[in-house]
């Protein structure tokens, strides 16, 4: 029996990996070949999708990307004994975008198949949680707080802290809640993670869970990810099967439930507190903090509300211990980030990495350069309230402190990138609309401010004399970053500013304009 | 979406002893709204306008609470959609790889604009604001199905598959 693999990861199949999947087992079966089809999640080289592997005696070897008219070829030429193909990519482990990587939040993604408990517990599935119960509350949270994880989702806060909060706050009833509202673009890591390989994230609740003394977790997932959705529901009632959800985790006799709730297209409920306002059935509208929700959270209880990605770099950091993560990455930015490279660029995918490599090593080395073969512009970061970067300024190191001394956020680590046809002008524009489609609309500078600001670009312009404009502009920047609730106003005016500041010929500004506002 | 089954091909029209039965296995559970309307849009394609009441009734809410949530999230609807949805990613990513003019060519192939649908039934057009496809863009939705890598050529033997000529 020859074992195949093509992905189930929602990106394989919009290029067309199930059409590819199911006529590998039809032409198999037309030729008598023992074939056995796995759906593996997908290792992130999005170029390659679909991406198929056979297993041969020395590993797994890769062919890409295969569509269903390559497949007589693939059969002809032996790709089932891992033949030579143009198609071939040689063994999985061994291509360079690959190999040189560090996956430890992803070590599972693409290698097994994301729904096998089995395939989980055989790669280290679980083995952090299994720590985690002959540990007491205080010392998970050590060992989160030594290992140095920083919130993936975006803010970077330092997740230890937030559990420290909820373990010493003392309520009848504690939540766990993960924050699933990947909606900034470039961003996939997330739904990866979740198509990929369930039971990390699973696992890193369940741990999160005794660490701070919740028995009930949710999983708040957008509507956009229709596929997770899936795969989530069927791991988790996996999960209660095996018992490592219920009343009982792993037979400890402590408790852990867990459920997934859709969240229904409001980019506004990614910000912690609107999405735990949604969660309890309202608008998502922005609490004020204080409290915090560690304090007072879902239901007014203390919560641990955190993102995918820091939930399931838990399981690692148990297993491998606090000093095994911290001894990844650079100054205050420890372990690794999952980086995505997304939009104009030629090998688009997830590469997870230590904190530390540069955006121009990322950009061309891993990403070759752009998809359209034209230069490479800028590159956005952070999603779509983050900074657009130069060219000049492709040397950053991917860390967040270095991001942050050039006015731009490494956020949830999305790049999106942009070949030089790109009008600044017009990003700049959609920064504002889409401040003002997706406002949650409690407070006045981001509600009012961000139309305001479709309509001062429109006026910059059109305009002959700029000086009046921009100057208006930068006061209705310097009014959302001061006086909005939340990040989504706060943070609206970075991708605008930075576009001006960077590009001012694209607003027929000269880069001499007393009043462009540097980072 | 997922809790009532597959997409369907004409929406069943108003009965208030399902609508009922979908609120109430819901409304046991904490924060019951949204898991409830994701039932009813899930069963009846949209939510109609008779749930605003039984929802209010049911979950111990005003009628204005109601409508505030449902007019709230972009994915909830009040009137029905076509017999398919298609949903063109609008976000900066897809924006890179040209999502503009796969979206003013599906408006001109469809001959309708974001939010409406066509004549026949067959399909509405909305935009989305990313799908975590992002390496693979531009990207859409129709119904729960994502696709990549998308342009002119590709959207029309999408659509004419899904949807029919």
């Amino acid at each position: 029996m020859i074992t195949v693999y093509v992905p189930r990861d929602s990106a394989a199949r919009s290029v067309g990996a199930d059409e590819v999947a199911l006529a590998i087992t039809q032409e198999a079966a037309r030729r008598n070949l023992p074939v056995q089809l796995v759906r593996n999640g997908s290792w992130g080289l999005f170029w390659l999708e679909p991406l198929v592997e056979v297993v041969t005696p020395g590993g797994r070897r890769a062919y890409g990307p295969v569509t269903v008219a390559d497949l007589p070829s693939l059969f002809d030429g032996h790709f089932l004994q891992g033949a030579a193909h143009p198609l071939a990519q040689g063994y999985t482990q061994e291509i360079s975008y690959l190999k040189n990587q560090e996956r430890l939040t992803f070590a599972r993604v693409g290698l097994i198949d994301p729904l096998s408990l089995a395939d989980y517990r055989a790669h280290e599935g679980l083995v952090g949680l299994q720590r985690a119960l002959e540990m007491t509350p205080s010392a998970i949270v050590d060992a989160v707080t030594t290992a140095g994880l920083r919130g993936r989702g975006g803010a970077a806060f330092p997740t230890g802290i937030k559990w420290r909060t909820v373990l010493n706050t003392q309520a009848a009833q504690k939540y766990v809640v993960c924050n699933a509202d990947e909606g900034d673009s470039g961003t996939f890591s997330d739904r990866m993670l979740m198509e990929d390989d369930p039971y990390t994230l699973i696992e890193g609740m369940v741990i999160a869970g005794l660490a701070v003394g919740a028995t009930q977790g949710y999983i708040y997932l957008r509507f956009e990810y229709p596929d997770a959705w899936q795969v989530l529901n069927e791991a988790i009632s996996t999960a209660y099967a095996a018992g490592v959800l219920g009343a009982s985790v792993l037979g400890s006799g402590r408790r852990f439930d867990l459920e997934v709730r859709l969240g229904a297209g409001a980019y506004i409920c990614g910000e912690e507190t609107s999405l735990l306002e949604s969660l309890e059935g309202r608008r998502g509208q922005i609490r004020f903090k204080p409290p915090l929700p560690a304090i007072a959270g879902l239901f007014g209880q203390p919560t641990a509300i955190n993102n995918v990605i820091s939930l399931a770099t838990v399981p690692v950091i148990l297993a491998r211990g606090a000093d095994f993560y911290r001894d990844f990455g650079v100054g205050r930015s420890r372990g690794t980030l999952p980086i995505q490279l997304a939009g104009n660029v030629a090998r688009g995918g997830l590469v997870e990495k230590a904190f530390g490599l540069r955006l121009d090593e990322l950009l061309y080395e891993y990403g070759g350069g752009s998809a359209s073969g034209r230069a490479l512009r800028t590159v956005q970061a952070g999603g779509p309230l983050g900074a657009y970067l130069p060219a000049a300024q492709f040397d950053t190191v991917l860390d967040y402190e270095a991001f942050a001394a050039r006015g731009a956020m490494l956020g949830h680590g999305g790049l999106v990138a942009f070949d030089d046809t790109v009008n600044m002008a017009s990003m700049a524009r959609y920064a504002f609309e889409f401040c003002a489609l997706e406002s949650c609309g409690k407070c006045t500078p981001c509600r009012i401010g961000s139309t305001r600001g479709v309509e001062v670009i429109d006026r910059l312009l059109a305009a002959r004399h700029k000086a009046r404009e921009l100057e208006l502009l930068n006061d209705l920047c310097e009014t959302l970053q001061h006086g909005s609730l939340c990040a989504l106003g706060g943070l609206t005016p970075l991708p605008v500013q930075s576009a001006i500041a960077h590009f001012p010929e694209d607003f027929g500004l000269s880069p001499s304009d007393s009043l462009i506002r540097r980072a | 979406m997922s809790a009532a089954g597959a997409p369907q091909a004409s929406h069943p029209d108003w009965r208030e002893s399902v609508a009922l039965a979908l609120v109430r296995a819901s409304a046991a559970r904490p924060g019951p709204l949204l898991p409830a309307l994701h039932a009813l849009q899930g069963h009846f394609g949209y939510v109609p306008a008779q749930a605003v009441q039984l929802l209010a009734t049911e979950l111990n809410l005003s009628r204005a609470e109601v409508h505030g949530v449902i007019t709230f999230y972009d994915f909830f609807r009040t009137t029905p959609p076509g017999q398919r949805i298609v949903r063109i990613c609008q976000a900066e990513a897809c924006q890179a790889m040209g999502s503009a003019a796969l979206s003013a060519h599906a408006k001109s192939r469809l001959g309708i604009d974001f939010h409406q649908t066509t004549a026949n039934g067959a399909v509405t057009l909305e935009p989305v604001y990313c799908l975590g496809n992002c390496a693979c863009a531009p990207a859409m939705l129709i119904d729960e199905r994502l696709y990549g890598r998308l342009d002119a050529a590709r959207f029309d033997a999408l659509v004419s598959a899904e949807v029919g000529p």
